[in-house]
């Protein structure tokens, strides 16, 4: 069983990171041809700089449109980051004290999750404009990562694993030398949920993690009129013998 | 008036429900072959129209990072489901921004992506069949480009980027346009989008030459085709002879004329709107362009100006000089190009111009940010300088002075209903559908502000304010143009307006 968890460790993270690195590398070959940044945009790649990180933290776009989508997806994805966040005592060995911290903020950061979760789902059941749109990949997203959180929570909460036998585990990985691993119910969903996680996450709608960073609409800089900005494939349109040129 | 009812305007913000298929159909008419061949396109469905399409896409996806990113993206949050002013006016839940996008997801994944080919049901993936295609010319048709959802979007999904590709796509297997590629076709032709003639143009501006004399007895130049002026003014053709747009190419010169500026129209380059941007091919964006770069050369100017006109400044703000450029053969004092806003705004700051703002005392006006000005484009040196100036113009030129609500303008502001290739009469009830939300607007600041009058800075905004206002019981002369107001307040050196005022002592000066 060790064996069998550990090997889908090994490869749903491969899974994940070769994915995630095959589409940000092509993300970036695909030329971004004309300046389209949706006005008022930033003039200087500081101001773009800003922007992101007002959209990737805040949501700011989203705030603008929505404030209930808004409410449940930021309480989902904040409560997410401190999850991880503490998740990663079981990577390292000596935890930092900041981290060690955290524990004890982030320990109702599971529910804040299920409940931005929960929230997120009622809105795709519940809004016909939302149902519309919604595929069965959209809902089965939602209740994976309720069945995440939620098998999370009865491990720290009711039926507690054995988190030190956890940390060997997840230690032994990174150092590809497999210890064992607890085999108690919650913690075999749990891993098991997290591999199909990470697995799927490069070739679903999860990609907007780095999409949103990609969108030509939000991270250009509006400097059109003072510089050319002409893609690769356009160069030969571009070519001076293709202009008429003052004489 | 047609056979299609005028959405009523609702009582106060409700919550937009869906009636699926409200605007099924078959879109506008389709181009026929003589316009799309010109323009460089099939002129009718090939034979292998499936692969034609999927490799067209495909090309697309790699050229666009645009196009590919937003395929991904989506993350069917829903924000921009209500954002849409046609699926405000329509309720067809395909005009949701997302669901529009969709419509061409749908086979992306299904041709594109792993998730797509193996287990096409449960991420929503389809077959490419020709009633696809039908769907796409359908839906694609009732999208302005005009950009608010992207806003709203946490994603920055810009839809219209996945319609310009979604005509493009549609064109290179037989369904182009006819409204958009018979004016491109014109364009190439004649010179404007209407077809009109260099010696039709010359004559309408010199009548204009003659009215503008009589009314202030200022000898203002409307000249074209002038060697050696100051600028070339590109400006839309609706400007020489559409109401109320003619009466802004009459303050434009009147401005320059102010300043000192000489400047004449290109009869080879009589059009500022660019087509090829709502068809959304690069290289007919960037053959209409280089009209300019042409006429700019042969008329020996030393700027270029840009009159009224909301996509035609996207492209010159945004694109002109990476497509037509460099313009290192202009004066590089000024701005390239300019926008004529630009040059009013900076010469009523150093007080250059006198305004008799009492000229337009009878009105109280409001201003409708033009999509493509808002959210594409810039003015001046500040990032929403395109909000600010047209207000402070209008503010110069006109006592009073009401914004509508804050969720219909600037960056938010809604399309007029007809923009990006949609002003076309086949398409009649998705343009006054579409302009519910702008109506809803304006109808609550004339009700509580006592607004008389709207002004806009683009040629398809007040063609399609025209056409629409009265479907909502408003005039259909209550649309001006900024530069009418300008027009008609601007206290010209040595005019009848200046002798008038400085006359009599017991008049009152306003002055800016
Ligand atoms: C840079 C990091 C991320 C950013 C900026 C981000 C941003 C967003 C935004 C703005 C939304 C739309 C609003 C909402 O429904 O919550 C969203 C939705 C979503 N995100 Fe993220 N996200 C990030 C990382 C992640 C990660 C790591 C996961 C999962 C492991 C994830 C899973 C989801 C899911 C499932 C939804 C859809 C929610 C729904 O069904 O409505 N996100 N994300
Ligand atoms: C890297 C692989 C992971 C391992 C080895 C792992 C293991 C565990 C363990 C042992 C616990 C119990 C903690 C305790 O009792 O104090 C736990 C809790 C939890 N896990 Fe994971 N987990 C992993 C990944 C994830 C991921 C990717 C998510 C979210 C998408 C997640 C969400 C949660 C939540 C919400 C809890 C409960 C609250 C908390 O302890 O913060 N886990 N996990
Ligand atoms: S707002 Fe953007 S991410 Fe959300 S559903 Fe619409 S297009 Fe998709
Ligand atoms: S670009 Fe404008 S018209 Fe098109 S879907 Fe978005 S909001 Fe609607």
């Amino acid at each position: 069983m060790s064996a069998f968890y550990a090997l889908l460790f090994t490869v749903a993270f491969l899974v994940l990171i070769l994915g995630l690195v095959k589409k940000i590398i092509q993300y970036s070959r695909v030329p971004a041809p004309l300046k389209i940044p949706v006005t008022p945009a930033p003039l200087t790649k500081g101001g773009v700089a800003i922007r992101l990180a007002k959209e990737a933290i805040l949501f700011a776009a989203l705030f603008r449109s929505n404030k209930w989508t808004w409410l449940f997806g930021w309480l989902f994805h904040m409560s997410l980051f401190v999850v991880l966040l503490n998740h990663l005592r079981f990577f390292i060995k000596d935890v930092p004290l900041p981290l060690v911290l955290l524990q004890n903020v982030g320990e109702y950061a599971a529910f804040t999750m299920f409940i931005g979760l929960a929230g997120l789902f009622a809105r795709r059941l519940f809004v016909a404009r939302v149902k519309y749109i919604s595929a069965p990949s959209d809902y089965l997203w939602l209740i994976l990562l309720m069945f995440i959180a939620f098998t999370g929570i009865v491990m720290r909460f009711i039926s507690h694993t054995d988190i030190i036998a956890v940390k060997e585990f997840c230690l032994g990985l990174v150092s590809f030398n497999w210890q064992s691993l607890p085999t108690d119910v919650p913690l075999m969903v749990h891993l098991f949920l997290v591999c199909v996680l990470m697995i799927l996450l490069p070739f679903s709608k999860l990609l907007h993690i780095p999409g949103l960073f990609f969108a030509p609409s939000r991270n250009q800089v509006d400097n059109p009129r003072e510089k050319r900005h002409v893609a690769n494939w356009a160069l030969d349109l571009d070519a001076e013998k293709n202009k008429t040129q003052p004489k | 008036m047609a056979d299609f009812e005028t959405p009523k305007f609702r009582e106060y913000p409700v919550v937009p429900q869906i009636k699926v298929d409200a605007m099924a159909g078959k879109g506008p008419f389709i181009s026929r072959a003589e316009f799309d061949t010109d323009l460089g396109y099939p002129g009718e469905l090939p034979e292998n129209w499936k692969e034609k399409t999927l490799e067209k896409m495909g090309d697309l996806l790699g050229r666009y990072r645009s196009f590919q990113v937003f395929m991904d993206s989506c993350i069917k949050c829903g924000a921009c489901t209500d954002k849409c002013h046609y699926f405000i006016g329509t309720n067809d839940p395909k005009n949701m921004p997302v669901a529009r996008q969709d419509l061409m997801r749908k086979v992306y994944r299904r041709y594109f992506t792993v998730a797509g080919k193996f287990f096409p049901k449960l991420v929503g993936a389809v077959d490419l069949t020709e009633d696809v295609l039908d769907e796409w010319y359908n839906y694609y048709h009732q999208c302005s480009e005009c950009r608010r959802c992207s806003v709203f979007c946490p994603m920055g999904i810009d839809t219209a980027e996945v319609t310009m590709a979604a005509r493009e796509i549609l064109a290179h297997v037989g369904k182009g346009q006819k409204y958009s590629n018979q004016i491109i076709q014109k364009v190439y032709k004649i010179g404007n989008n209407l077809g009109l003639p260099g010696p039709a143009l010359k004559g309408i501006l010199e009548d204009l030459e003659e009215e503008v004399e009589e009314d202030t007895g200022v000898p203002v130049k409307y000249n074209m085709d002038e060697v050696g002026c100051d600028a070339l003014l590109m400006t839309p053709s609706a400007d020489f002879f559409a109401e109320p747009h003619i009466d802004g190419l009459i303050g434009y010169g009147k401005v320059l004329h102010e300043l000192g500026i000489t400047w004449t129209v290109s009869s080879l380059a009589s059009e500022a709107a660019n087509f090829g941007l709502f068809i959304g091919s690069y290289e007919n964006i960037q053959k209409i362009s280089m009209r300019i770069r042409e006429a700019a050369i042969e008329l020996k100017v030393k700027r270029i100006i840009f009159g009224e006109c909301g996509h035609a400044w996207r492209v010159a703000y945004s694109f002109l000089n990476t497509l037509a450029g460099p313009f290192d053969f202009l004066d590089q004092n000024y701005p390239v190009p300019q926008h004529i806003l630009e040059v009013t705004y900076g010469a009523l700051q150093e007080g250059k111009l006198r305004m008799n703002k009492a000229e337009n005392d009878h009105l109280t006006m409001t201003f409708h940010d033009s999509c493509n000005v808002a959210r594409a484009s810039r003015m001046g040196d500040k990032p929403g300088g395109q909000f600010d100036i047209p207000r402070a113009v209008i503010q110069a030129a006109c006592n009073n002075y009401v914004d509508m609500d804050s969720d219909t303008i600037k960056d938010a502001t809604f399309c007029c209903g007809g923009g990006g290739g949609i002003l076309t009469d086949d398409l009649m009830e998705v343009r006054v559908k579409g302009a519910l939300p702008r109506m809803e607007a304006l109808k609550q600041v004339t009700e509580e502000s006592g607004v008389t009058n709207i002004a806009a800075i683009c040629a398809i905004c007040k063609s399609q304010f025209t056409k629409t206002l009265p479907y909502y019981g408003f005039e259909m002369d209550a649309i001006m143009s900024v530069h009418q107001l300008v027009s008609d307040a601007i206290v010209m050196t040595g005019s009848e307006q200046e002798k008038d005022l400085d006359g009599s002592d017991d008049d009152e000066k306003s002055e800016s």
